[in-house]
């Protein structure tokens, strides 16, 4: 685990209350998407955020929710930015998040990303029935972060959390 | 909305540049975002991650199109999401390249003419039937793998954190064309004949991809030299054909120069559809 999370344990708090608008029961800190607060010394608050997939249009939604969390928290000087390296990996998802995703329907990520590609088979448990017994309908889902599966024990299509290395 | 009070409006949220394109406008990446340490590039470098900014934009906007025309729901989702992957791709790449002349990402995507976008031809080429558009994924995914990976060493700290990015988003591409590829190719007879009359029409506009051009030269251990990546990309390309049953096609070569903005007569549609909103109504938000 590179985990390497910095900053003030207050303003941290602060930021890791917003949630991800796509997955609305994990908080930024949970994805991993949350790296680092600082406060300046002009008193304005440094945030440090790195996207799950290029792509992602959370970020937007993201960084507007942040702004809003510290401006309502009394902080008038709100800088975020976004970090492309170290590039995100699911392995930055605390086990904390892997719960609420299975309790939310999503499975987690199965697996380590930093073990590379792995070329057999990995199971991937039913959030609902806990079936091991499910299959992959498409590699691509509802966001760039997740995949398609269904359920050959309870017939539920499901989403998975992709594994990144 | 007048400059002035556009100007006022994006102080209300960091210290953000106007876009037509974003939800709010604040919302454009900014050079900061992207630029390690802001630093921004010479021009040199800036001239290259346009090309690699350039392909990508236009292969996403290709790949767009797709959404509600694929064959099932799933592959519409599929082609929705990697399309958004290299869109993303795009808009890093685009951005640092901007910061070397004080333009954003937006700028460089609507406010350019035909001439001045250095992609290749391989991604302005229509979409085709299913199959078409598997054979140009598989194509360019390959390449874009390779040239990705290397770039994750390069002295260029951007363009190698950009690179990191992207590499693990091209390689669930790439597998995603290749599996598609070895479906059709030992699919039935039609599905067959459908991919081999794709490799032909795709085929001529492989030499291009691994041209050196000017955009190449002083950059050693920042860019890539495509002509390196030749070999490896025909011994990937080769052994998923193989494995399809399908044959690398017997065709000429186009005379293909879009680094030095000569396209095919594909582009200017494209860019007029991808264009418009931004040009009729500039610095419009919504």
């Amino acid at each position: 685990m590179s985990k390497t999370i910095a900053g003030t344990t207050e303003l941290f708090a602060i930021a890791a209350k917003v949630n991800d608008p796509e997955i609305p029961v994990l908080s930024i800190a949970d994805l991993g998407i949350l790296r680092e607060v600082n406060l300046d010394d002009d008193g304005t608050v440094q945030v440090l955020i790195t996207p799950t997939y290029s792509g992602c249009p959370a970020m937007d939604v993201i960084s507007e929710d942040l702004y809003q969390a510290f401006t309502q928290a009394g902080y008038e000087k709100v800088d975020i930015k976004l970090v492309l390296t170290p590039a995100w990996s699911t392995d930055w998802m605390s086990d904390e998040g892997k719960k609420k995703l299975e309790e939310y329907g999503i499975a987690a990520p199965t697996g380590r990303g930093h073990a590379g590609r792995v070329t057999l088979g990995m199971s991937v448990k039913c959030p609902r029935c806990h079936s091991l017994n499910t299959r992959e309908l498409s590699r691509f889902a509802s966001t760039s972060c997740k995949a398609l599966y269904t359920c050959k024990d309870c017939l539920e299509p499901f989403d998975y959390f992709k594994v990144l290395s | 909305m007048k400059h002035d009070e556009l100007d006022a409006a994006l102080d209300s949220f960091g210290d953000a540049l106007a876009s037509a394109t974003r939800v709010t406008p604040g919302n454009a990446l900014r050079p900061e975002d992207i630029a390690v340490d802001g630093v921004a590039p010479s021009e040199e470098v800036a001239q290259y991650a346009l090309t690699l900014g350039d392909d990508a934009l236009i292969l996403a906007q290709r790949l767009a199109h797709w959404i509600s025309r694929a064959p099932e729901l799933e592959e519409d989702v599929a082609l929705g999401n990697i399309a958004l992957d290299i869109l993303g791709h795009a808009r890093s790449f685009l951005t640092y390249a901007g910061l070397a002349w004080g333009k954003t990402e937006d700028d460089l995507a609507y406010w350019r003419e035909e001439e001045e976008f250095t992609s290749l031809w391989i991604v302005e080429q229509p979409n085709g039937h299913f199959g078409v558009t598997i054979i140009r994924q598989l194509i360019v995914s390959v390449f874009q793998h390779l040239i990705y990976q290397q770039l994750t060493t390069s002295q260029d700290e951007t363009l190698a954190a950009i690179a990191a990015k992207a590499v693990k988003e091209v390689d669930y591409h790439r597998d995603h064309a290749i599996q598609w590829t070895i479906r059709l190719g030992q699919g039935t007879e039609e599905s067959a004949e459908k991919m081999r009359h794709a490799l032909e029409i795709l085929w001529p506009y492989v030499d291009e991809m691994f041209r050196d051009e000017a955009v190449h030269q002083n950059l050693d251990s920042i860019a890539v030299r495509p002509s390196t990546l030749r070999e490896a990309w025909q011994e990937e390309i080769s052994a998923v054909l193989a494995q399809a049953g399908l044959q690398i096609p017997a065709t000429g070569q186009a005379m293909a120069f879009g680094r030095r903005g000569e396209h095919s007569e594909h582009l200017g549609y494209l860019l007029a559809e991808m264009q418009v909103l931004a040009r009729k109504h500039p610095g419009a938000s919504w």
